[in-house]
């Protein structure tokens, strides 16, 4: 597929960008004079964006499907040096407008939200500030093309998230979470930047086009490398397994937060990277076959620690790991499931979204509480809420019509398709995580809005106010709708072809693998009513089985980080302080302390006297005039 | 002339140059060990110009006249004045104590001495130092004309850099020894007011006023007649306080005006 | 005639206690005297090795001396009074401030 210029609209894309970051400029420089019409601006200018994606798509829509990729230089952010040089360019092409439709869109309904959310916090100037900051980060993100550019916005983003995420930075978990999420995507972003460079050294170039046009000419080696490098890039940003630690501790930030960045938009860009950069995945089998191990082994972990939390918020992060899981799983099937992955994503962001915005309102009632073993009972106090959050769970556990069934069903089938031993193993394990998902949803449905009131007695939750719960709404619209309107009749497929080349669905949605995942579905999902449903929920976490505590501890992922990372680094570093005080100073100090105590004492020799200067330099012309003798004699 | 008669005498006499020779330098050693030995510096400036004669007049006997002349002339005409003449600045009184206050120090210098001693007459034992040259070379032309025609020929650069040393000396030596002034000047007004500040505005009394003698130790004589201290020299009076202490008679007949001259003189101090 | 030798073991004598004397005396003025002794025994020794080469080069080395030791006693005599001036001591030992 080839490349043109932007033309019409599109030749002022880089609005797109300017919006939000107008919007972090006057809000972060502006102070405490922006205060009281900051969040206002913030939405406008998350608005604007939007608009202006939907006149793109517009746009875009209107060209033949061979000419839909457009591509728009802005400026020259590195000139040359060398070979190397970077411009600034904006690639528009069906999946970049897929996120950015997204990104501004569910990012707009966040907003939002947040105006009510953050109604009381007297920071919320700040907040907005940041989340316009976020937008444009990750509006750079899926916009640059070449991966400087898009290193650039996925450092940005790296950076909302640590500032979003230690935005209440009193709390000290909050800003310990922050440390730990930053120092984590440092990890991937090392990858990730040695991806790139990889890419310099063997192709000489760094935009797209550029590597995607030599990527043919290259070793299969370096092409493994360069993918596995990406593959540790996307595991930093996405939370996927090995680098899943700092995702549930992410949600120490605020709820709008945790829905925006944590669940619908920035844990993505690995999925969007992956499939961004498929032209380097299609020539490496092992590449792929590692992004879907990943992706499998990921599904399940989320889902398995997502049965276990009470915190509400720690298990949609679970699902949430688990939902990424699925995307990088279809991601890593090659063609035949980039565009699934793109499919699920986007329904991902409308139901996970929602899932978040209802836990906020929750919690926002509840008086900050977000132990579910304290809720119980909250479908009458609020409805809304409750539909809403019914919306997401029907969407996420995949029961037709909702979305989560045109999109993972396919995602499941695919990964039979792949034939082989290790399709099928795939293919179970995505089957099992299906099944997972419907346990801890229902769980957390059951024990948060039905079964007995358990709060306290302070907590008298009633409706949130419209400005939170219209969003929540629109949302949940999208729930059900987005799934069946993406995919029926194979829409988003054929719109992505041009760059994923993924072929139409194979399977119609009412196959015999689908009614067995339904039915695994309903049987989990009873198995979940059976537990708590039907009993009472107590109060106080049981102690549970081994398995059950081990989901508790997020399966001991950070007790691994520590001793297998954080300890050994710990007796290095003393290691190295005791050398450097010990060693490297001991010497130094040594040599130093020799010196000045031979000094101070080799300096008494200095007493001033004239006389003792002399009788040392007659001492010394005898010494030469015996030497002399002695030589001469 | 005396430097000829010398060199003449010895070529003839031999014997009695010889036993010149060794008084003479019996002499220089000995007073060049007592230079180091005594203890007031005028003795030993003395004891300097002894041994500057002598060797001026170990100069004349191997045939150097004219040195002998500049080693008279400069060195114990000049050099020791200058000495002495500091002397009198510093003190002529100044003597070291007999403590040595630097730990081995006269123990070592006396080794050091010896050693180089030792080393030197080794040095001069194992030369071989034959006779003198024939005399007819150095006697071709008379010694002042000799050394003339070297000086103004072969060494005209040194010499000529010597004067420039010398004047340099010159000019180092008056900026060392010229005092700066550090206060200003006192004018006629100051001196005044101090003098009536002093609470004697008068001059001191003269001596002998109105005594029976008009010598200057003499102290004058004050209406009621009593002695003023005042009158007299605070040298003069410490020069009477040795004498008694010499034992000698006190210059003075009024010895009682001397005491009270003393006595002042000790508060003074 | 008396032997050069003579005349230079005398001299090696003088310059000795010369010598010896700057380091046992105190009295600035007295420590110069022993410098000019030291001079004049250096001078009789080039009279005499005058005397033994039959030439004036000798006798002329000796006049310079004088002329430099003349030099020397001016400027060192001048520092001398004004370090008295300042110390009301003539003693070489007191004046140490060079020392550690």
């Amino acid at each position: 597929m080839t490349t043109l210029p932007a033309t019409g609209v599109m030749t002022l894309a880089w609005l797109l960008l300017a919006f939000p970051t107008a919007g972090a400029a006057i809000l972060l420089i502006g102070g405490k004079r922006t205060n009281a019409w900051g969040h206002l601006l913030g939405c406008a200018m998350s608005l604007a964006s939007f608009v202006y994606g939907a006149v793109i798509l517009a746009a875009m829509l209107g060209y033949p499907a061979s000419q839909r990729s457009r591509e728009l230089q802005v400026y020259t952010w590195i000139p040359s040096i060398g070979r190397f040089h970077v411009n600034i360019g904006l690639l528009l092409d069906p999946l970049s407008i897929c996120f950015v439709l997204l990104i501004t869109g569910v990012g707009s309904l966040i907003h939002i939200y947040a105006v009510g959310y953050m109604g009381h916090d007297p920071e919320r100037r700040r907040f907005f500030g940041y989340m316009n900051l976020f937008i444009t980060a990750m509006l750079l993100l899926v916009l640059a093309d070449n991966y400087v550019g898009l290193y650039a916005g996925w450092e940005g983003v790296g950076l909302a998230s640590y500032l979003l995420i230690g935005f209440w930075q009193f709390k000290p978990a909050a800003a310990v979470a922050a440390k730990k999420a930053f120092i984590a995507n440092r990890v991937g972003d090392a990858g990730m930047s040695l991806a790139i460079m990889l890419m310099f050294a063997t192709f000489g170039s760094v935009t797209f086009t550029g590597v995607f046009g030599a990527v043919h000419s290259a070793s299969n080696t370096v092409i493994t490398a360069i993918g596995l490098l990406l593959l540790l890039g996307a595991c930093g940003k996405s939370a996927q397994l090995p680098l899943q630690s700092w995702l549930l501790d992410a949600m120490e930030g605020p709820t709008p937060v945790s829905a925006l960045i944590h669940a619908a938009t920035m844990v993505t860009a690995g999925v969007y990277l992956i499939v961004r950069s498929a032209p380097i995945f299609n020539l490496s089998a092992n590449a792929r076959l590692l992004v879907t191990i990943v992706g499998a082994a990921t599904l399940l972990f989320g889902a398995i620690i997502g049965c276990a939390k009470d915190d509400i918020k720690k298990a949609l992060a679970g699902s949430t790991m688990s939902q990424i899981g699925y995307m990088m799983l279809a991601a890593g099937l090659g063609p035949a499931g980039y565009a699934l992955a793109i499919a699920h994503l986007l329904s991902h962001g409308f139901f996970k979204a929602g899932l978040f915005l209802g836990a906020g309102a929750v919690k926002h009632e509840m008086n900050d509480e977000i132990d579910m073993r304290r809720f119980g009972g909250l479908a009458t106090a609020m409805k809304i809420t409750f539909v809403t959050f019914t919306f997401g769970y029907l969407a996420i556990i995949g029961v037709p019509p909702f979305s989560g069934f045109f999109t993972k069903d396919p995602i499941i089938e695919t990964a039979f398709d792949k034939g082989g031993t290790s399709g099928a193993i795939l293919g179970t394990c995505a089957l099992i995580g299906a099944a997972i998902t419907a346990f801890y949803m229902t769980r957390v449905m059951l024990m948060t809005f039905s079964g007995k009131r358990r709060w306290e007695d302070d907590a008298h939750p009633h409706e949130a106010p419209p400005v939170m719960t219209s969003p929540m709404v629109i949302l949940a619209i999208g729930s059900l709708c987005a799934g069946g309107f993406l995919m029926i009749s194979n829409r988003l497929i054929d719109f992505l072809r041009p760059v994923t080349g993924t072929p139409p669905l194979a399977h119609g949605f009412f196959s015999p693998l689908s009614w067995l995942t339904l039915a695994l579905v309903v049987v989990s999902a009873g198995f979940a009513w059976a537990i708590y449903g039907r009993r009472e929920v107590p109060v106080t976490a049981p102690r549970g089985s081994f398995v059950t505590v081990a989901a508790r501890k997020d399966l001991y992922g950070d007790a691994l980080n520590e001793s297998v990372l954080m300890r050994p680094g710990q007796w290095l570093t003393r290691l190295s302080v005791w050398f450097d005080n010990r060693g490297i100073d001991g010497i130094v100090n040594t040599i130093a302390a020799t010196m000045g105590g031979s000094s101070g004492r080799v300096r008494r020799i200095q007493t001033g006297f004239v006389r003792s200067y002399a009788l040392s330099m007659l001492i010394g012309a005898l010494l030469l005039v015996g030497a002399l003798l002695l030589v001469r004699l | 002339m005396m430097a000829h008669h010398l060199v003449l005498a010895g070529s003839a006499a031999s014997n009695t140059e010889v036993v010149t020779w060794w008084v003479l330098a019996i002499v220089a050693v000995g007073a060049a060990l007592g230079m180091i030995l005594t203890r007031r510096a005028v003795h030993c400036a003395i004891l300097l110009a002894v041994v500057m004669l002598i060797l001026a007049g170990m100069y004349a006997m191997q045939g150097a006249p004219f040195l002998a002349f500049v080693q008279v002339i400069v060195y114990t005409g000049a050099v020791l004045m200058l000495f002495l003449f500091v002397m009198m600045i510093v003190g002529i009184t100044a003597s070291d104590s007999i403590v040595e206050t630097i730990r081995g120090q006269r123990l070592f210098a006396g080794l050091a001495g010896i050693g180089m001693l030792v080393l030197l007459i080794l040095v001069v034992g194992h030369a071989t130092i034959g006779a003198a040259a024939p005399s007819g070379l150095r006697n071709s032309a008379s010694n002042v004309q000799g050394l003339a025609r070297l000086v103004f020929t072969t060494y005209v650069f040194p010499f000529e850099v010597t004067s420039a040393l010398l004047i340099t000396a010159a000019l180092g030596a008056m900026v060392l020894a010229h005092r700066e002034r550090t206060s200003p000047r006192p004018t006629q007004r100051t001196l005044s007011r101090r003098r009536v500040a002093s609470g004697r505005p008068t001059p001191l009394p003269g001596p002998g006023t109105y005594a029976r003698h008009n010598a200057v130790d003499m102290p004058a004589l004050l209406p009621d007649g009593t002695q003023s201290g005042l009158s007299v020299s605070g040298v003069l009076t410490t020069q009477d306080l040795q004498a008694r202490r010499n034992g000698a008679r006190a210059i003075t007949g009024e010895t009682v005006g001397a005491n009270h001259a003393d006595d002042n003189h000790e508060e003074d101090r | 005639m008396i032997s050069p030798a003579n005349y230079v073991a005398l001299a090696a004598i003088l310059f000795v206690v010369g010598g010896v004397g700057v380091l046992v005396r105190r009295n600035a003025l007295v420590v110069f005297m022993c410098v000019e002794l030291m001079l004049n025994a250096v001078n009789l020794a080039f009279i005499a090795f005058a005397r033994l080469h039959g030439d004036l080069n000798g006798q002329v080395i000796a006049f310079f001396v004088m002329v430099v030791a003349a030099a020397e006693v001016v400027v060192g005599l001048a520092i001398l009074t004004s370090i008295f001036r300042a110390r009301k001591s003539a003693s070489v030992d007191d004046a140490n401030l060079l020392k550690y």
